[in-house]
């Protein structure tokens, strides 16, 4: 990776991995990746589902089974699963 | 389209699983059942209002629903498209009622930028980060702004340290920025030692370059080239997600020299600590960081004076540095119109104790302890009534009923007898002991004193044994008068933060408990029923059907027959022997007549 040498590179940047996120999160191609704590850990382990086109869920309590359930009926048929946790915080 | 059905533990005490049953039957028997899905949720943290029903995908959001409106949410709502409005939320502010969950002011009562990018972004991605606006508050630092306009810039924010004390960051960037040296130093303070406390490493986990940026800016504003991160080895995750993130950074040419074609140069090393409380006061951090031992010295000198090798440094707490990379690229004013007068911005609280809803919250400043715990935690857990919100950790106090509906800010909270601390947040119900709870906080300080002076050293291990004398029944009222005495020689005379508000959490609840330790001094009894010196064992002789499956099961042997057989009852009445008696509790739980209870 070359480095970057301006901040008008950085914001070219910036919008040429948003559009590749953009696609990624587009395409069909499942992809899963641990992130850092989402504040509800009432409800651990959580997972969290961006599917194309719409806001993400947050599922909690997950297990092998539940995260079985979570593909087959929510990612591939999108039946939404018990277990949702709702967002109940703004971001900036 | 989806009725979501809220699951929670206060919702499910209100009859949420019958609700649930009914929608089923009810779309079932309407031939819907394969149209409408019925979910159950997790807490909406609106338990108050429970239970809750919310109709997707158009956002309506029904609270106390009762399992009879069912019926009609499923005629008019769902058949006919029209929303039952006497089941709709109900602004407490313009009585109005609020259809769109989204407008309900109580989404608003967590506003997250500290954890802007916490569970958001792959925090081992550096991609993800830029593109979500990462290293542009740099770059804009860099290319548009003066040392001097980002240190104003920072100070107009009104942003205040988060490790504790709460002094302006600007301010002491400022300072630190004066005594120009050729070698200065950004030193991130990743301690956190708080017990219960893991806002710092949650965002180490999560936004790691948030950190790499905010201290280059840093770096910037004070003249420093060199940057150091002091964290405890016990978070090997978030050491390592830093590691991953300074690594990606430099490939980048974000750290380094020259970044961004500017001329700045900045880089920076971890250094671990081995985990003593202690080492996150500034000056046992540099001590411990120059491989000295981890104690504290006298202020001034400060570290922007005197502080890594001698050099001028600036010592900022990881959720202090988070919020700055934001202040840059939204500016000093956006920051300044969240929160209170006197303290700007959110505050991130680690919220836990016998609350619904443990987690990590991030508030905006003067959010009211209320808000905190009904709302956004739920309330109490098993409904139980609330008794103490602990908050500052081993520096703060405990806050009762009264305090509710204290604004959280710096200000507030020292004058309601805590402190804002790092944000740690317990919740007790009425199943704590207060005197016990002052004793856990005293222990944990007698343990990480780091022996320096004798006020902290020998002092508070004399506030440890009368504690410990008052929870065993051996209390004096002497020994309380003795306690505030000792805790105001502390106070004045401890070297350090460390010792000089080890008493808080004693003097706080001398104060708003003040009943419980005569109760434990005078009547040699602990209502929680936490101090097991003091409870005793009885069993109820009329009660008793002497079947003597107690005395079975009591490995004290303890248990013993009388002569008293008790009206209607065949057998003698059993009785506790409470010298003997080691207090384990497995009377009660085989005694199958509730004839055994604790006193
Ligand atoms: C006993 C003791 C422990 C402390 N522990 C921490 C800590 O774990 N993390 C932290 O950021 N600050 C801690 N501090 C506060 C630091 O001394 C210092 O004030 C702070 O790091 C400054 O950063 P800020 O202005 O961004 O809050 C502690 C202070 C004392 C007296
Ligand atoms: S107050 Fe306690 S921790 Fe601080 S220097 Fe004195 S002995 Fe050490
Ligand atoms: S509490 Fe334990 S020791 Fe005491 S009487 Fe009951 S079983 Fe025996
Ligand atoms: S349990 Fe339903 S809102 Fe909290």
């Amino acid at each position: 990776m070359a480095k970057v040498k301006s901040l008008a590179e950085l914001k070219a940047m910036r919008e040429k991995l948003q559009s590749t996120l953009d696609l990624r999160e587009k395409s069909n191609d499942p992809d899963s990746f641990q992130t850092g704590c989402m504040g509800y850990c009432h409800a651990e382990p959580t997972i969290e589902v961006k599917c194309p086109g719409k806001d993400p869920i947050v599922f909690g309590h997950v297990d092998n089974n539940r995260a079985d359930e979570i593909l087959t009926k929510y990612v591939m048929n999108n039946e939404i699963v018990d277990g949702v946790i709702p967002v109940n915080y703004e971001t900036i | 389209m989806h009725v979501l059905v809220c699951g929670g533990t206060g919702c499910q005490a209100s009859a949420s699983a019958q609700i649930i049953k009914n929608f089923e039957d009810i779309l079932a028997a309407k031939g819907l059942q394969d149209e409408v899905q019925v979910v159950r949720t997790g807490c909406f943290g609106f338990c108050e209002k429970g239970p809750i029903v919310k109709i997707m995908p158009d956002n309506t959001f029904y609270t106390q629903v009762k399992p009879e409106d069912v019926e009609k949410i499923v005629n008019e709502h769902i058949i006919k498209g029209r929303k039952v409005t006497d089941l709709l939320y109900m602004d407490p502010e313009n009585k109005e009622h609020v259809a769109d969950s989204k407008h309900m002011g109580f989404y608003r009562k967590q506003l997250r930028i500290a954890l802007r990018n916490c569970g958001f972004i792959n925090p081992e991605n550096i991609d993800e980060c830029i593109s979500r606006g990462g290293y542009e508050a740099l770059g804009k630092v860099l290319s548009e702004m003066t040392p001097q306009q980002v240190v104003d810039e920072i100070t107009k924010s009104g942003l205040r340290g988060r490790g504790g004390a709460g002094f302006p960051t600007g301010v002491k960037w400022g300072l630190c920025a004066k005594n120009k040296c050729d070698e200065m130093y950004v030193i991130c303070n990743a301690d956190e030692g708080d017990p219960g406390a893991f806002m710092d490493r949650s965002i180490m986990e999560g936004d790691p370059h948030s950190i790499v940026e905010a201290m280059a800016i840093c770096g910037y504003a004070i003249g420093a080239t060199h940057g150091l991160v002091y964290i405890r080895a016990e978070y090997p995750l978030a050491i390592h997600r830093l590691q991953v993130a300074i690594a990606q950074a430099r490939e980048y040419g974000l750290l380094g020299k020259d970044i961004l074609g500017s001329g700045f140069d900045f880089d920076i090393e971890l250094r671990y600590g081995a985990g003593a409380f202690v080492c996150g006061e500034e000056t046992a951090l540099i001590h411990s960081m120059e491989g000295k031992r981890g104690e504290p010295t006298l202020k001034p000198p400060f570290p922007a004076v005197s502080g890594y090798m001698a050099k001028p440094s600036n010592v900022n707490n990881v959720e202090t540095f988070a919020n700055v990379p934001i202040i840059i690229t939204k500016g000093a004013d956006w920051f300044a119109s969240i929160g209170s007068e006197k303290s700007k911005g959110t505050k991130v609280f680690a919220l836990a104790g016998q609350i619904n809803n443990v987690g990590l919250i991030e508030v905006p400043m003067g959010t009211t302890l209320r808000d905190i715990i009904y709302e956004i935690g739920g309330g109490i857990k098993g409904g139980r009534k609330f008794k103490a919100v602990q908050t500052g950790g081993p520096s703060g106090g405990c806050l009762t009923e009264k305090h509710l509906d204290t604004p959280i800010d710096y200000e507030s909270l020292a004058a309601a007898g805590s402190m804002m601390g790092s944000g740690g947040m317990v919740v007790m119900d009425d199943t704590s002991c207060m005197v016990a709870i002052a004793k856990f906080y005293l222990e944990f300080t007698c343990e990480e004193s780091c022996g320096k002076c004798s006020p902290c050293r020998i002092g508070n291990k004399r506030m440890l044994e009368i504690l410990t004398k008052i929870t065993e029944g051996r209390g004096t009222m002497d020994d309380l008068q003795e306690l505030r005495n000792l805790a105001a020689v502390i106070k004045d005379t401890a070297l350090c933060g460390l010792g000089q508000t080890s008493p808080n959490p004693v003097l706080s609840t001398l104060d708003n408990f003040w009943d419980e330790y005569v109760e434990h001094v005078v009547d040699k009894k602990c209502r929680a029923g936490v101090c097991k010196k003091l409870m005793r064992y009885e069993i109820d002789k009329e009660k008793c059907i002497g079947c003597g499956a107690c005395k079975k099961n009591c490995p004290a042997e303890a248990i013993s027959k009388t002569d008293y057989i008790a009206p209607g009852h065949k057998l003698p009445s059993m009785m506790i022997d409470p010298s003997k008696c080691i207090k384990c509790g497995a009377c009660i739980s085989t005694c199958k007549f509730s004839a055994i209870s604790v006193k």
